[in-house]
């Protein structure tokens, strides 16, 4: 058995075990993060939220995937079947695959690739076809002005999104996540992580998250008062369920990118205390949180105001950021903080 | 061109955005006024108007004498009634039929009684799965007098120093 899994089938039965693992986990912890999102919305709103499926109505989640599943799939007759039904499941796959290059702990990762960001950013490129497809094959007005509105938006901070990482890479020197983190790691705990010294990138990266993933206050893809609900308007049954899990999956991985990026990942916020997978799902959970909250507080943006932020101000602001942290690591400025590279490691 | 400095330091600062989510905080740990209703249920008041009922004399006797007052009030002509004297001599309704599907449940019926006999109970949780159901009869309506009797006298008694 030595050896087994180190080449040729065993290595091929390693890797699928892993991501069915991951995945499974992801999809069951999504039931949960749904649950909680929906509990934490009503708190604010002083009502109780879910509480009746199951204790405290933690069940919620699988009772409305029951219901979703054995719901009647209503197709529109000018619909253009094989893409309507692909793009629910490409706004699915894609956000399960990103998690391939999350580090959740030192080597538990799926694919530990040279290039991770840019593998991130080359699937949740991908992500617009899902919504644009979505709107498009759907033969309908709303779901296209929605897919319109989403592709626009995606697109626009996504650009933004990329600069801010820039500056993150710049530090690190390395595309891989797991190098990012490790090149976290210091004698200050918390204070030795990327978020100090990038700190408004982190606002801004959290901001670009919330339009990239089309939550709230940036959620007008789905504008309920203008557009009912955009692309997935004219999708039901199991086809609206892949949009919805697709969407949430998102913002979870965005947590995760967030952890990484910004928060050190896996390692531990009090020097002393030991590192490990707990604390990344620790971090992940109290973004989750912030997403959650930005939904409850924040009203929904104009899309004209959307754009201009996205264009005359992240933009902009990303931009100089990435000048300034070139200057600070080439130069060593500010204590080496912007400069963690490890030469030819 | 004068910049408006403290405006673009509060934009840039996210006071807005702390400040929505402080408050955020501070609703998120208010105790939530909602009732968990089937297993908790709010006050009502004695004036409730819900289920309509039709009341019985300590003795067990029919309060309603077919005087077709409130036949003749109900503004949603909800209500048919027939009479013929009994054998006893009194006069009495041989049908007393509401259709709760038209009712409006504006009370004008309980008022134009002389004895009290039809009357809004405290029940509001008479859904039904079909229409017919609530197409009530003389026996449904006395047999919800029967039922809700001791709710309907206290709440009677309850509103009658302002009558």
């Amino acid at each position: 058995m030595d050896g087994f899994f180190d080449a040729g089938f065993g290595l091929f039965l390693l890797i699928l075990a892993e991501c069915l693992l991951v995945t499974v986990l992801i999809l069951v912890a999504l039931a949960f993060l749904m649950y909680a999102d929906r509990k934490i919305w009503a708190a604010v709103q002083i009502r109780r939220g879910p509480n009746v499926v199951g204790p405290w109505g933690l069940l919620q989640s699988f009772a409305d995937f029951l219901k979703y599943i054995v719901k009647e799939v209503v197709v529109p007759s000018g619909a253009d079947k094989a893409v309507y039904f692909l793009a629910p499941m490409i706004s699915f796959v894609l956000p399960v695959i990103v998690w391939a290059v999350i580090p959740w702990a030192p080597g538990w990762v799926i694919s530990d690739m040279n290039v991770g960001i840019l593998f991130i950013f080359a699937i949740s490129s991908l992500h617009v076809y899902a919504i644009i497809t979505g709107g498009w094959a759907s033969n309908s007005k709303y779901p296209f002005l929605g897919a319109l509105r989403s592709a626009a938006q995606m697109i626009s901070y996504e650009v933004s999104l990329g600069l801010i990482i820039v500056g993150v890479l710049v530090s690190a020197g390395s595309l891989n996540l797991s190098r990012i983190v490790e090149a976290q790691a210091g004698d200050w705990g918390l204070f030795s992580w990327f978020w100090l010294p990038h700190l408004p990138m982190v606002f801004l990266f959290f901001f670009s998250s919330l339009a990239e993933t089309n939550r709230p206050p940036f959620d007008l893809p789905e504008a309920e008062s203008e557009l009912v609900a955009g692309y997935q308007v004219e999708h039901s049954s199991t086809p609206f369920l892949l949009f919805m899990i697709g969407e949430l999956m998102s913002v979870v991985f965005m947590c995760a990118l967030i952890s990484v990026l910004f928060f050190g990942g896996w390692l531990s916020p009090i020097p002393g205390l030991p590192d490990g997978v707990f604390w990344m799902v620790a971090k992940m959970a109290f973004f989750f949180f912030l997403f959650a909250m930005v939904k409850a507080i924040v009203p929904r943006y104009r899309y004209d105001q959307l754009m201009r932020i996205g264009w005359k101000v992240f933009l902009p602001l990303s931009l100089g950021w990435v000048a300034l942290v070139g200057l600070f690591a080439q130069y060593g400025l500010f204590w080496g903080a912007y400069q963690r590279w490890i030469v030819g490691g | 061109m004068a910049i408006p400095l403290d405006k673009a330091a509060r934009y840039f600062l996210l006071t807005d955005f702390f400040a929505g989510f402080w408050l955020g905080m501070r609703y998120f740990f208010r105790p939530k006024p909602t009732l968990n209703y089937p297993h908790e249920k709010g006050p009502l008041s004695p004036r409730f108007r819900g289920e309509h009922a039709l009341r019985r004399y300590p003795s067990g006797e029919e309060r309603c004498i077919a005087c077709k007052l409130c036949e003749a009030i109900c503004p949603a002509q909800a209500i048919t009634i027939d009479a013929e004297p009994r054998e006893d001599g009194s006069r009495r309704t041989t049908r007393y039929d509401i259709d709760m599907t038209k009712c409006i449940y504006c009370g004008f019926c309980q008022e134009a009684c002389p004895v009290d006999a039809i009357v809004e109970g405290p029940n509001f949780e008479f859904a039904t799965e079909s229409r017919e159901e609530l197409f009530y009869d003389k026996a449904k309506l006395l047999a919800n007098g029967d039922r809700w009797e001791a709710e309907i006298a206290r709440n009677l008694e309850l509103d009658a120093p302002y009558r």
